[in-house]
């Protein structure tokens, strides 16, 4: 397993399509993906988990990815929380 | 039987009802054997797949209809059918206990919902009305409920529903459906644009018309004077083919104004104008009749997304528009948002009076990075046909003032840039707060025209929210307060030799233009399928007459003594 911290950049938080769009990056791959703000955790491949979860700009958020082709997940996942996306 | 309600689509139809209730939706509860397991877990799924294939037609149909937006919110509803957590957590009750897949999606939906509700964002509470649409439909599949509207109804159907929502619209067959009535909704609400959009009768407002029409039902809806007849005996209905023959009649004169200017029998020329919301219309527009676009709604390009449109997105809106109406007017106005209509992603804090508040023009001198955008693509566009630019809202000269320095810092980065726009491109503003109305001639030296946007106009001046039903009816567009503000303005505008639009509903209505020609008005914009008819209209009324006809019902004391009046004196004289 592999992880990492991430800070929500996107000025309106991790709802709607951004949200959207890592959910359907974190489903092309075959490992798993966690997402986990303070003491709530959540699959990363749903966006039910996702929205639960309320990320908003600046939240710390832990990513972790387990299986096959981690490495290359966690990097683009990673990227992903990072991103501005307007 | 007839029931009376709002007439929201011109024309008449008599057609077979199909009846579709607000549903409700029961099923019983039951505990499953451990053998049962298995099976009960397939017929869940299957509801899935079946759901899933059926939004993708919908999606498709959608797409073709009603644009890419429109469609956006069935992929939407598919994510959720793919959602491990959800999907997941319905097997998960169903095996562990033992429950049917009705109960475990019903307890699943409904603690997905209450988190969402209970999130202090508009957006996550959008997303739960989606989920409880999309648990409907694994719901409906469950049980075999079928969602196809027309269930054996032959030849013309007329739908009798609660509420057009979106969904429905979608899953319309535009070839059978002629006519609509519906309990809810007025003029402006979504079913009453489908219906005008779609060019078919349509009667909203009726209350409780589900309630006394069964599918297959004969009914006659008169979108002209807003009542739907419930099984007319054969009278009505030759009554009825002679008023639709009638009515067939005179569109088709009105046909043959298409391309007439709108000159009055005394040879006064307006023009008439079309509103707009979005770069499709403009094409409507044209085969309406519309010289112009006298009121372009910018707001599509914001709403229903997750963040703001770039500049070249709005800029290929725009020049779209532009280059659809070649040399003629197209006045775009500047974003409306704010107060009752929200962006999810601006986030801006709930307001006790939305209507008084953040809105329009004060939010873009707020947040100028987001106005500047609009402008730039603006005044891009500018370059590729005959755009005008209008700012909504203003109540003071220092607004103004401030929405023209920011106009003139964008052209000046521009022009650094060598990118072309139009040097000469006309800036005005629209009319609809008394404030403004009150001091037009000082607005009018800083203007190239006013547009007077009489929805609001009228209900800042009466203090009247026109959707609260205890109070609408002093939503008055013929009373002598708003009639008084509007001559007003038109005589400031005109001493600076400044032109003057109306972009509300009245501009279109039968009653208001022989005042608005009379008080001056030079540019009429309504929806596109009111062109014709005002044009007929325009073609039979004398200026010279109905300047003096203002004149006097300006001196009338009630709202309703002026109607009165234009109505006897007026249209009831007219050939």
């Amino acid at each position: 397993m592999v992880s990492k911290t991430c800070v929500i950049q996107n000025p309106t938080g991790l709802h709607a399509r951004p949200a959207t769009l890592f959910v359907q990056k974190a489903t092309s791959f075959p490992a798993e993906v966690f997402l986990t703000k303070g003491t709530k955790r959540a699959n990363g491949k749903s966006i039910m988990g996702l929205m639960t979860l309320g990320l908003a700009k600046g939240d710390e958020v832990l990513l972790e990815v387990d299986g096959q082709q981690e490495n290359e997940a966690l990097a683009e996942l990673a990227a992903m929380l990072e991103t501005v996306y307007e | 039987m007839l029931q009376k309600g709002i007439a929201a689509a011109p024309g008449i139809v008599l057609g077979r009802a199909v009846v579709k209730k607000a549903e409700t939706i029961s099923y019983i509860r039951k505990t499953i054997a451990p053998d049962e397991v298995a099976s009960e877990l397939q017929r869940f799924r299957d509801s899935i797949q079946t759901a899933n294939a059926e939004l993708d037609a919908i999606k498709q149909k959608a797409k073709l209809e009603m644009g890419a937006e429109e469609a956006q919110i069935f992929e939407a509803h598919q994510m959720f059918l793919q959602d491990p957590e959800f999907v997941g957590a319905i097997e998960q009750k169903i095996e562990s206990e033992q429950i049917n897949a009705e109960a475990a999606l019903e307890e699943v939906r409904d603690s997905f919902v209450s988190i969402f509700e209970s999130m202090d964002n508009e957006y996550m509470r959008e997303r739960a009305a989606d989920l409880r649409d999309v648990s409907q439909r694994i719901m409906k599949k469950l049980l075999g409920i079928s969602d196809e509207l027309d269930t054996g109804v032959e030849g013309p159907v007329v739908l009798v529903v609660h509420d057009l929502t979106p969904s429905d619209t979608a899953s319309l067959d535009r070839d059978k459906v002629k006519g609509f009535a519906t309990n809810i909704g007025g003029r402006t609400s979504h079913s009453a644009i489908m219906a005008r959009s779609m060019e078919i009768p349509a009667v909203v407002g009726l209350s409780d018309i589900t309630e006394h029409v069964q599918t297959g039902d004969l009914v006659i809806v008169d979108g002209l004077s807003g009542v739907v007849h419930i099984r007319p005996d054969d009278a009505l209905i030759a009554e009825y083919e002679e008023k639709q023959k009638a009515y067939q009649k005179q569109k088709a004169e009105w046909a043959k104004l298409l391309h007439e200017p709108s000159v009055t029998a005394d040879g006064r020329q307006v023009e008439l104008a079309a509103n707009i919301g979005n770069p499709q219309d403009a094409v409507q527009a044209l085969e309406s009749g519309a010289e112009g676009i006298g009121l372009f709604r910018t707001e599509f390009l914001y709403m229903g997304r997750n963040n703001f449109p770039s500049e070249e997105e709005q800029f290929e809106a725009y020049k779209a528009v532009a280059v659809t109406m070649g040399e003629r007017g197209v006045v775009i106005r500047t974003l409306d948002i704010g107060g009752d209509k929200e962006l999810p992603y601006l986030e801006l804090p709930k307001e006790l009076n939305p209507f008084l508040g953040y809105r329009a023009i004060r939010l873009c001198l707020d947040q100028t990075d987001l106005f500047k955008t609009q402008l730039r693509a603006l005044l891009r566009a500018s370059a590729f046909g005959n755009i005008k630019i209008m700012y909504p809202m203003i109540a003071t000269l220092a607004e103004l003032r401030k929405a023209n320095s920011i106009l003139e810092e964008v052209k000046a980065e521009l022009r650094d840039q060598n990118i072309a726009f139009n040097e000469k491109l006309e800036v005005g503003i629209m009319i609809e707060i008394p404030a403004a109305a009150m001091v037009a001639d000082l607005l009018a030296k800083e203007v190239d025209f006013f547009s007077i946007g009489t929805n609001d106009l009228i209900q800042y001046t009466m203090a009247a929210d026109r959707m609260n039903e205890q109070v609408s009816y002093l939503y008055q567009p013929f009373n002598p307060a708003v009639l008084r503000l509007i001559h007003q303005v038109i005589e400031a505008a005109h001493k600076e030799g400044k032109w003057v639009g109306m972009c509300g509903e009245m501009a279109g209505e039968e009653l208001a233009i022989p005042i608005l020609l009379g008080l001056g008005l030079d540019e009429f914009s309504m929806s596109a399928s009111s062109i014709l008819r005002a044009r007929s209209l325009l073609k039979q009324l004398e200026y010279n007459k109905m300047e003096a006809v203002s004149k006097y019902v300006l001196t009338l004391g009630t709202a309703e003594e002026i109607r009165d009046y234009i109505q006897q004196e007026v249209l009831n004289r007219l050939a």
